[in-house]
């Protein structure tokens, strides 16, 4: 589907590693940094950038994530802006990147237009976490024209059939939620999450990473162990948050980046 | 008319269901158990128990003699939902899904408000049933209607206070729906307005269609005729669905809905969704939203906070872009005017929400035959905005 997805998620298995996927609020502080960010961060050993595209309304998110897109949105950051930075960021670096966006954002552009204009930029995939599979129909046909992996999410509660409808309809990977609930809560039960990938597993070929919790080098190192890759988000975002305004937030935030890469490698 | 929603929860292109995957299992799970209580003879006569003996349902259908007079146009009668009880028709469908939570074992109840009328309600039905209640209000609806956070704590609820956005309604749903997602295993959200996701617009719609399926008797019964006109106002839009739905398939029956106009539409300030408003996603439903170009959701403004939403239930956008509904607003000034009017003319003393369908009622009876008969929802009393009117006007109280 997507070569870029697809060839890091292959280059870290015959490595037997497991992706680091950083999330980054585009647009906080400013999308000036956050390009910066993401050539740090993939130095400092993030194998997929995901790009939160700030929103007015995010009901996935905890407050650590909607205090971002606040900041975001505040300094005028749009979709259209996050596109021209990521067409920027193309030119120098090929490390694959991911939207993670709610709906309203793109039914405002335009399905097709939005699908077009993302992939032109050089966008790998999306995560839309409004919109589950069963709504998706007016996306999937310009996303899938465009190259454009459509990555759907996996919850705690998710029955049997959802799982396999999920399995079914995600492209570059299955995104499992670890937790009933929303960004930025504390990692729950481990044995759980084991549970669940393990029949997940069962219905889905497609690498799943597991995100929603994971704030700590240690919870990455033991949710990598049972899954293909691990979504760092609010731990991120709350350390940009802290050092705003200091010079040298992008190497703190790359150091805590490296503190969980290498704590994945292990094993 | 074909009967909507379809399977998917769409009205014609509007409604759906745009949540999380965490929460799709406990909608498909509310939609399958709705389905077999609305078949449950059981069910129906426990609701209608406790509507008739606890809510103190039917509610009458008033003639409004001297506002008639007044107006010196059609015949006005109010159906006088205000006299549930707690004062407003959000109690009808606070018992249905609250009796619905029980069947399936969910002990703890949760729900938004922003008049805090829906919580009222809510803390009424958990408090009756023995449920544990957590009411999510923004900080701003908090402040002007202080009442009603009072009230509820006096019920037994938690009142959360939620302090992101605008710190009204829209983010008090924002948040109960995260407080859902987070413990959907043992908790059900009462939502209360016909919004959200599949099934909420339909439930929420039928729990409120008692609403519309009396006036049709009272009015049959008093005037041995159909009304000409329904008004009715339109946050989310349960009152006025509640209304209208009995009367939706008699073509000579006009209805419209009144929206915010706040500040007036040219100021921005307001939250009339069909004069400035196009459809969008917002909170798990395809509806006229008010938002900028870039899909971000803009802030509104209305004197009422139980109008004061930037999206309008899906099944109404359907009705705007059929013609069926004809959606108009009145501003904040003509709301207080009507608020007095109707005090003074007829001892009723409205909620602000309501009092925005009075304002038409203000407009339209004047322009009809005397004849001609009109029904408008008063849809809550206005004993929660006293403080707020008296604060307005300078007052200490």
């Amino acid at each position: 589907m997507s070569g870029r997805l697809e060839t890091t998620f292959e280059g870290l298995r015959k490595n037997r590693q497991k992706a680091l996927i950083a999330y980054l609020m585009a647009g906080d502080p400013g999308l000036a940094e956050t390009e910066q960010l993401v050539l740090a961060l993939e130095q400092a050993g993030a194998d997929i950038i995901e790009l939160g595209v700030p929103f007015s309304d995010p009901i996935a998110d905890g407050p650590v994530i909607q205090q971002a897109a606040e900041r975001a949105l505040r300094n005028g950051t749009s979709l259209r802006k996050i596109l021209a930075s990521v067409t920027s960021l193309r030119q120098r670096t090929n490390i694959p990147i991911i939207l993670m966006l709610y709906y309203n954002s793109i039914h405002a552009m335009g399905c097709e237009e939005f699908c077009n204009a993302a992939k032109a930029a050089g966008v790998d995939g999306l995560i839309v976490p409004d919109m589950p599979p069963d709504e998706a129909g007016p996306l999937k046909v310009p996303a899938d024209a465009a190259g454009l992996a459509l990555i759907f999410l996996l919850a705690p509660t998710s029955t049997n059939d959802r799982r396999k409808l999920v399995a079914k309809e995600s492209h570059g990977f299955v995104y499992y939620v670890s937790l009933t609930g929303i960004t930025g809560s504390k990692l729950s039960n481990v044995g759980d999450i084991q549970h669940n990938i393990k029949k997940l597993k069962k219905v889905s070929a497609a690498p799943i990473a597991v995100g929603f919790g994971v704030a700590t080098p240690e919870d990455a190192s033991r949710v990598s162990k049972m899954a293909d890759g691990v979504i760092v988000g609010s731990a991120i975002v709350k350390r940009i948050a802290s050092h705003q305004q200091d010079p040298t937030m992008i190497g703190h935030v790359a150091e805590f980046v490296r503190s969980l890469k290498s704590a994945m490698a292990v094993g | 008319m074909p009967m909507l929603p379809d399977s998917h929860g769409r009205f014609g292109s509007y409604g759906g269901r745009y949540v999380p995957e965490t929460l799709m299992p406990a909608l498909l799970e509310l939609e399958e158990e709705y389905a077999k209580a609305k078949k449950d003879r059981r069910f129906q006569t426990d609701l209608a128990y406790y509507l008739k003996q606890y809510v103190g349902r039917p509610t009458s259908l008033y003639r409004a003699d001297r506002l008639t007079k007044k107006l010196g146009g059609a015949k006005i009668y109010l159906k006088r939902e205000d006299l549930c009880h707690t004062g407003a028709h959000k109690i009808n469908n606070a018992i249905g899904q609250v009796l619905l939570a029980l069947r399936m074992k969910k002990r703890r109840i949760i729900a938004e408000t922003g008049a805090g009328q829906h919580g009222v309600a809510t803390a009424t039905a958990a408090a009756m049933f023995g449920l544990q209640c957590e009411i999510y209000m923004g900080t701003e609806d908090m402040q002007r209607q202080a009442l009603n956070v009072f009230r509820m704590r006096l019920l037994g609820a938690t009142v959360t206070g939620v302090d992101a956005g605008s710190r009204t309604l829209k983010d008090a749903i924002s948040e109960a729906m995260r407080d859902w997602t987070t413990n959907v295993q043992t908790t059900h959200y009462v939502l209360g307005s016909v919004l959200g996701a599949h099934p909420y617009p339909m439930m929420i719609r039928d729990f409120q269609a008692i609403i519309g399926r009396e006036a049709r008797k009272q009015i049959l019964s008093a005037e041995k005729r159909l009304p000409d006109y329904l008004v009715a106002c339109v946050g989310g839009g349960s009152n006025s669905i509640g209304l209208f739905h009995a009367f939706l398939r008699d073509p000579k029956v006009k209805m419209v809905g009144v929206e915010a106009g706040g500040l007036g539409v040219a100021s921005g300030k307001h939250a009339a969704r069909f004069s400035g408003g196009k459809p969008g996603v917002l909170q798990g439903t395809m509806t006229y939203l008010l938002q900028d170009e870039n899909g971000q959701i803009n802030l509104t403004h209305s004197v009422s906070a139980g109008l004061d939403y930037a999206a309008v239930g899906p099944e109404h956008s359907l009705y705007h872009d059929q013609g069926r509904i004809e959606y108009t607003y009145a501003t904040d000034a003509e709301a207080l005017t009507a608020f007095d009017l109707l005090a003074r003319e007829e001892g009723i003393v409205p909620a602000l929400e309501s009092a925005h369908a009075i304002a038409h009622v203000v407009k339209l009876a004047p322009k009809l035959k005397k004849a001609q008969l009109i029904i408008a929802n008063l849809s809550g009393r206005g004993d929660k905005d006293v403080q707020q009117v008296a604060r307005m006007r300078g007052v200490s109280l």
